[in-house]
C-alpha cells in the first residue's frame, strides 16, 4: 500500500485534536469535541498498527501482545472511568496522566536498549547517517525519559495527596536548594551522556531514570494539597512535552502535534488557574503557601454564634433571595443531591436561589460545576464569582456549605495572610450568613476565618449531608 | 554546536510544526470559561495519550527474543491505552452531565 496513507491518517488525527480542544472550550460543543478527538486517536492507533513501515517483518507474537495490551488497557480504563465517583475526578486525571508519563519514559528505555543491540550486531551499518541525527535521536530519547519519569512519579505523589494518604506537605530542610541541585545534576548528566563521546550504556539510562523519578517525588512532596490542581495541570503539560519528544524520535507528526498542543494548552491552563488563586506559579512550586501561614497571620477572636436547624429553616423560608456557596466539604459529604432538593423546595416557596461558584471551588477549577451538574442542578443556576459578587449586598441569606478559604475576608483585609489578594466571594455583604461546617477546624490552607466571628454569621455545625437533610425536613414542615 | 545545528537543520519541518502547534494550543483554549477547566484538563490529558503510537512502534520493532524490550513494550502499550481510553471516557462522562440539563 502507498506509505503516504499513514501520513494522511496522522494529518487527519492532528486536525481532530485541534478541533477537539477548540470545541472543549465551548459548553455546547464540548462533548462532541471530545468524541472527535477520541475518534482521531483511534484511527491513528490502528493506522500505526496496520500501516507503519517497520525495520523488519513484525513477528505475529508482537501483534498478539500489542492487541492484548490494547484490550487490557481499554477494559481497565473504561471500568475505572465508569466507576469513579465524581468527587474523585482530580485523582483519576492525575493517575491517567502518570500512566502517559510512564509510557513515554518506557519508550525511551526500550529505544536505547534497541539501539545498543543494533550497534552490537552491526556497528557500522546501523548507525544513523549523520552525527546530527544521532545526537538528535539521543536528545529526544533522554528528554522523553526525564520528562516522562518526572511526570509519572510526580503524578503518583499528587494522586496520593489528593486521596489523603499523604495529606501534609513534607519539606526536607532546604528543599528548594536540594531540588534545584537534583535538577542541575540531571541536566549535567544528560548532557554528558549526549555529548561526552563515550559509548551509550543502559547503566546511564537507568541512573538517569532513577534520578528523574526522585526529582518528580521531591518536586511534588513539598506542595500543599490545595495546590494539587495546579501541579496536575503542570504535569499534564509535561507529559504532553514527553509525547512531543517521542514525535521527534520517530519523525511522527501526530505525536508531535498532539503532545505540543497539550503542552502549550496545559501551560496556559496552569497559568489561568494560578491567576484564579492570585498566586504566581513560582509561588506554588517554591511553596510559600501554608508554610508560615497560620503562625504569621493575625489572631482572630470573637464569639461564635450557633443556629439551630429550625431557626435556619425559618430564616431561609422567609427570604426573598438565597445564595448557596458550595465547597469541597459538600462533595465529600455527598450532599449534592440534598442541596438540589433544598433548592427546589425553596424555589417552590418563591425564594430566588442561586449557587455562587468560586473558580477554584472543589479540587479543580470547574470541579464544583461538574459535581452539581451530576445532581441535576440547572446550568443557569450556577453563577461565577465576578457576576455574583455584586449581588451579595441584596441577598438575604448566604448558605455556605463546606467552603472556607474562598469566603475568607482575610484575602481582602489581612496583608499578612497567605491568601491575601486571592479573589473571594464577598459573602459578608449579605444580610445573614449561615455557615455549615463539621467543626471549627481551619480550611485547606490551614488558616483561621474571621467570617465565622462576624456578628451576621451563624454556624450550623454538622456533617453537610445530615445537617442539610434535617434542614430540608424542617423546610418541608413549614 | 555543529551537531546541534545539523539536528535543527535536518528537522526544520518538525520544528515549524512544533512552533505553530504551541501557538495553536494557546489560541484554541484562550477563552475557555472556568466551568470547563476540569473537562478541558481531562480531555487534554487524553490527547497526550498519543504517546501510545510510540509504544506501538517500539513493540513492532522489538525482537521477540529480547525479553526486556517485549515486556516493557507490553507495559507501555497498556499504560498508554489506559491514558487514552480512560481519559476520553471520563471526559465524556463529565460532559454528559452538562449536556442533559440543557
Amino acid at each position: 500500500m502507498n506509505p503516504y496513507w499513514l501520513d494522511i491518517i496522522y494529518l487527519f488525527s492532528s486536525v481532530t485534536f485541534i478541533l477537539g480542544l477548540k470545541m472543549l472550550s465551548n459548553p455546547e460543543k464540548a462533548r462532541k469535541g471530545n468524541l472527535y478527538a477520541a475518534f482521531g486517536m483511534t484511527v491513528a492507533i490502528f493506522g500505526t498498527i496496520f500501516l507503519h513501515e517497520t525495520e523488519h517483518e513484525v513477528q505475529p507474537v508482537n501483534y498478539i501482545l500489542i492487541f492484548a495490551a490494547l484490550a487490557l488497557g481499554t477494559v481497565v480504563g473504561l471500568v475505572t472511568a465508569k466507576k469513579v465517583q465524581m468527587t474523585r475526578m482530580p485523582e483519576l486525571v492525575s493517575i491517567f496522566n502518570g500512566m502517559g508519563g510512564a509510557c513515554a519514559a518506557l519508550i525511551s528505555i526500550i529505544e536505547v536498549n534497541h539501539m545498543i543491540e543494533q550497534m552490537d550486531n552491526d556497528p557500522i551499518a546501523q548507525l544513523p547517517e549523520t552525527a546530527g541525527a544521532m545526537t538528535g535521536t539521543i536528545l529526544a530519547i533522554l528528554a522523553g525519559l526525564v520528562i516522562g519519569s518526572v511526570s509519572f512519579s510526580g503524578s503518583i505523589i499528587a494522586f496520593l495527596k489528593l486521596k489523603g494518604t499523604l495529606n501534609k506537605p513534607i519539606r526536607l530542610p532546604k528543599y528548594n536548594i536540594l531540588n534545584t541541585a537534583i535538577m542541575i545534576i540531571i541536566f549535567a548528566f544528560a548532557a554528558w551522556i549526549l555529548l561526552g563521546g563515550q559509548e551509550l550504556s543502559m547503566v546511564y539510562i537507568y541512573a538517569l531514570f532513577a534520578m528523574a523519578l526522585i526529582y518528580g517525588v521531591m518536586f511534588v512532596l513539598p506542595i500543599g494539597g490545595a495546590d494539587m490542581p495546579v501541579v496536575i495541570s503542570l504535569l499534564n503539560s509535561f507529559t504532553g512535552l514527553a509525547a512531543a519528544f517521542g514525535g521527534f524520535l520517530y519523525d511522527n507528526q501526530v505525536m508531535l502535534t498532539g503532545g505540543i498542543l497539550v503542552g502549550s494548552a496545559g501551560t496556559l491552563l496552569t497559568i489561568v488557574m494560578c491567576k484564579a488563586m492570585n498566586r504566581p506559579l513560582s509561588n506554588v512550586i517554591f511553596g510559600a503557601f501554608g508554610e508560615s501561614g497560620s503562625a504569621a497571620s493575625r489572631e482572630v477572636s470573637g464569639n461564635i454564634k450557633e443556629i439551630s436547624v429550625s431557626d435556619a429553616a425559618v430564616l431561609m423560608n422567609y427570604s426573598s433571595k438565597v445564595i448557596i456557596v458550595p465547597g469541597y466539604g459538600l462533595a465529600v459529604a455527598q450532599a449534592q443531591h440534598v442541596i438540589h432538593e433544598l433548592e427546589n423546595i425553596m424555589v417552590d416557596r418563591g425564594v430566588e436561589v442561586k449557587y455562587a461558584i468560586h473558580p477554584v471551588a472543589g479540587r479543580m477549577p470547574g470541579h464544583m460545576n461538574v459535581l452539581l451538574a451530576e445532581s441535576n442542578v440547572a446550568y443557569e443556576k450556577l453563577a461565577e464569582m465576578e457576576e455574583v459578587n455584586p449581588e451579595f449586598a441584596n441577598t438575604d441569606v448566604v448558605l455556605v456549605v463546606g467552603a472556607n478559604d474562598v469566603v475568607n475576608p482575610a484575602a481582602h483585609n489581612d496583608p499578612s495572610s497567605p491568601i491575601f489578594g486571592m479573589p473571594i466571594l464577598d459573602v459578608e455583604n449579605a444580610k445573614h450568613i449561615i455557615v455549615n461546617k463539621r467543626s471549627m477546624s481551619a480550611g485547606y490552607a490551614g488558616i483561621e476565618n474571621e467570617l465565622f466571628y462576624n456578628p451576621k454569621t451563624s454556624m450550623l455545625f454538622g456533617d453537610a449531608k445530615s445537617a442539610l437533610t434535617k434542614l430540608l425536613e424542617e423546610l418541608k414542615a413549614l | 554546536m555543529n551537531q546541534i545545528l545539523d539536528f535543527l537543520g535536518e528537522n526544520m519541518e518538525m520544528i515549524y510544526i512544533l512552533i505553530l502547534s504551541i501557538f495553536v494550543g494557546v489560541e484554541v483554549i484562550g477563552h475557555v470559561p472556568s466551568v470547563l477547566h476540569t473537562p478541558l484538563m481531562s480531555g487534554a490529558n487524553a490527547i497526550h495519550g498519543v504517546v501510545i503510537i510510540g509504544a506501538i512502534i517500539v513493540m513492532q520493532n522489538a525482537e521477540p527474543d529480547n525479553v526486556t524490550a517485549i515486556t516493557l513494550g507490553f507495559v507501555s502499550v497498556f499504560l498508554g491505552t489506559l491514558n487514552v481510553v480512560g481519559g476520553f471516557a471520563v471526559t465524556d462522562r463529565m460532559l454528559e452531565m452538562f449536556k442533559k440539563k440543557k
